[in-house]
């Protein structure tokens, strides 16, 4: 069992993955891939196409109030996480391939995040507005979030 | 468990570890060639600017900036590039190099497009030769090449907008630029060309050392001065007195306005004590006395408008509510790490994303069907305005060979002057009309107006016209007595 264990092909693939998980744990701490698990806006500036968002956002109303999860990412922790892991999917295809346009827009679906973020936080005021039927928050109040 | 045993046995246990190996080979060599991707991107985050050569005031070549602002270089060569878009842009027509023309395309003629435009100019140089605007790459050549060269002799006075002439103005006024400019601007066309190299270039808007927008015509200057000073504002010196963001509105102004060269000493004049708009400019010419040209067919004391972009952004919505030319035209874009403005000047509708989805959040689908739904609108009322002029100037060819006086088409003339300035006005603007939709089909509605109030002056003489009939002298002034007639 042993001799098997020792056998070259063994020892190859354990080097390998030795050298995959080496390299691969050096990138994610270069990355600093665990801050994306946190809150901290500062993380979501990590890539330098999101430093105009992160300064709109200081400069914007409700930086005292909410970070970048708190709008961009539903309330629930496993959607939370979901959401989290989708956009980060997104985002990084996006930043290593260099294929995205200079304005970036929502994707209809972040826009429901955003969206239900809102109502979340402001149910009180909404909940008497929405009685006649959906409306967009953002489609007036655009520059809460960042500063335009 | 040894090969004599087992002669394939090595074999079959031996190849799952090979394609492992494999596998995870290609996963290393994946993550590596992440890790220099993420090195590259916070590189890039750096943002360094090295100045490798310095630039002064006398640096007017292009390509030595370039050393120093490569992006913003590469960009600005790009206006060389030609592209249509519905209304506007320019196509390459191919053509054949002549001894005098040695343009190997040129952009599709307007006037062989609409030849109501020939009889609009008839009797002025535009009737021989008006093409598609093509970028600021081509505008040297274009002007030098068109044959309204060679229809009549153009001053020196041409070169402020159709050159980098700053440093060749400083140089002609020993480091004065309003005497560098007095003297370039009655020059002979021929004379002037032989002191500037480029077309528009860095110099002519940026101040070499720190790069900020500086206004380097004179002609701005004062017609600023001017308008300023008609709403109260004394002495006012953009390079002094404006914001960033009115500078990157008012650099381009230096030449996409209305002007005219006044006087024998063909001063560049940008007419605009009175203001900006259109009547306004139409009243400044009136109470100046200034034609362009008496009309060949009508007798009339005609004025040619130039491209009035910057006067026609001033009464849109986007003017109002602070977006300036560079915000369209050289929108913000990303090279590298870099923000840079986009020095590739050209149409919005060639560039949607940045141009105009910064602010307007559709689908680019959406916006260019809005800009076109205006620009359609725009188009068909123009050319009901074009219809009208032409008929009115029909009517009054037919009047002056049927032997009528002067004094009694002298009514019908003035309202050809003013149907067909403000016609020309809106249609030498270069936006279709979507710099300002209400205010451009406004003017289109006076015009048609006053086209068709020439027509009824000419059928009643007891016809009263809206507006009072102003007399512009259509014989030239003897040579000595000053320009301005009274």
């Amino acid at each position: 069992m042993l001799a098997h264990l020792l056998s070259l092909p063994a020892l190859a693939l354990a080097a390998s993955l030795g050298v995959a998980a080496g390299l691969g744990g050096y990138t994610f701490v270069f990355a600093k891939g665990s801050s994306y698990a946190s809150d901290a806006p500062a993380a979501c500036a990590n890539c330098h196409v999101m430093q105009s968002r992160y300064d709109s956002w200081r400069s914007g109303p409700h930086h005292a109030a909410a970070v970048c999860n708190d709008c961009h990412t539903p309330a629930s922790p496993a959607a939370k996480y979901l959401v989290k892991a989708l956009n980060g999917w997104h985002h990084s295809k996006a930043f290593t391939s260099g294929d995205y346009p200079d304005v970036i827009l929502m994707r209809e679906s972040s826009r429901a995040v955003v969206e239900g973020q809102c109502r979340h936080c402001h149910a009180d005021v909404v909940a008497s507005m929405e009685a006649g039927g959906a409306v967009s928050c953002v489609r007036c109040h655009d520059s809460v979030g960042h500063l335009r | 468990m040894t090969a004599k045993q087992n002669p394939a046995g090595p074999a079959r246990r031996t190849w799952p570890f090979a394609v492992a190996f494999v596998v995870v080979a290609f996963a290393a060599a994946g993550l590596a060639a992440l890790l220099v991707n993420i090195s590259g991107r916070q590189a890039e985050a750096k943002n360094p600017t090295v100045r490798v050569v310095e630039l002064t005031d006398e640096t007017v070549d292009p390509a030595i900036w370039g050393k120093d602002f490569p992006a913003e270089y590469d960009l600005y060569r790009k206006t060389a590039e030609m592209g249509k878009t519905r209304f506007g842009g320019s196509e390459a027509m191919p053509r054949v190099p002549t001894l005098d023309d040695p343009r190997t395309s040129v952009s599709q003629s307007k006037i062989d497009e609409d030849p109501r435009l020939k009889v609009m100019w008839a009797g002025y140089a535009f009737a021989a030769d008006f093409r598609e605007d093509r970028g600021h790459a081509h505008m040297l050549d274009d002007q030098g090449f068109t044959k309204r060269q060679q229809v009549v002799k153009q001053p020196g006075a041409c070169m402020q907008c159709h050159a980098s002439v700053y440093p060749a103005m400083m140089k002609l006024g020993g480091g004065d630029l309003v005497k560098g400019f007095e003297k370039m601007n009655p020059m002979p066309y021929a004379e002037a060309r032989k002191l500037v190299d480029h077309p528009v270039a860095c110099i002519d808007c940026h101040e070499p050392r720190t790069m900020t927008l500086r206004i380097s015509r004179p002609a701005f200057l004062e017609g600023m001065r001017a308008l300023k000073a008609s709403q109260g504002v004394q002495s006012y010196d953009p390079n002094t007195m404006a914001t960033r963001q009115e500078m990157r509105a008012y650099v381009c102004a230096q030449c996409h306005v209305e002007y005219y060269f006044k006087g024998p000493e063909k001063r560049l004049v940008f007419p605009w004590a009175k203001g900006l708009g259109a009547d306004q400019i139409l009243a400044f010419y009136d109470e100046a006395g200034f034609k362009d040209w008496v009309h060949k067919e009508t007798g009339a004391p005609v004025l040619k408008a130039q491209h009035p972009e910057f006067e026609t952004w001033s009464q849109g919505v986007h003017a109002r509510s602070g977006v300036a030319c560079a915000d369209c035209h050289m929108p913000y874009m990303r090279v590298g790490g870099q923000k840079v403005s986009d020095h590739h000047v050209r149409s919005p509708l060639l560039n949607i994303n940045r141009a105009c989805q910064g602010c307007h959040k559709w689908e680019e689908k959406e916006l260019k069907e809005r800009v076109e739904g205006i620009q359609t609108k725009f188009y068909s009322v123009r050319n009901q305005a074009m219809d009208a002029l032409i008929s009115l100037i029909g009517d009054l060819k037919a009047a002056k060979a049927a032997g009528r006086s002067d004094k009694d088409l002298e009514g019908a003339r003035y309202l050809q002057r003013r149907g067909q300035f403000l016609l020309d006005f809106v249609e030498a603007e270069n936006s279709t009309g979507f710099h300002a939709p209400q205010e451009t089909m406004r003017l289109l509605s006076e015009s048609i107006d006053f086209s068709r109030q020439g027509q009824i002056a000419l059928r009643d003489p007891g016809f009263k016209p809206t507006v009072e009939v102003v007399a512009i002298a259509t014989t030239p002034a003897p040579a000595p007595v000053p320009p301005l007639v009274k």
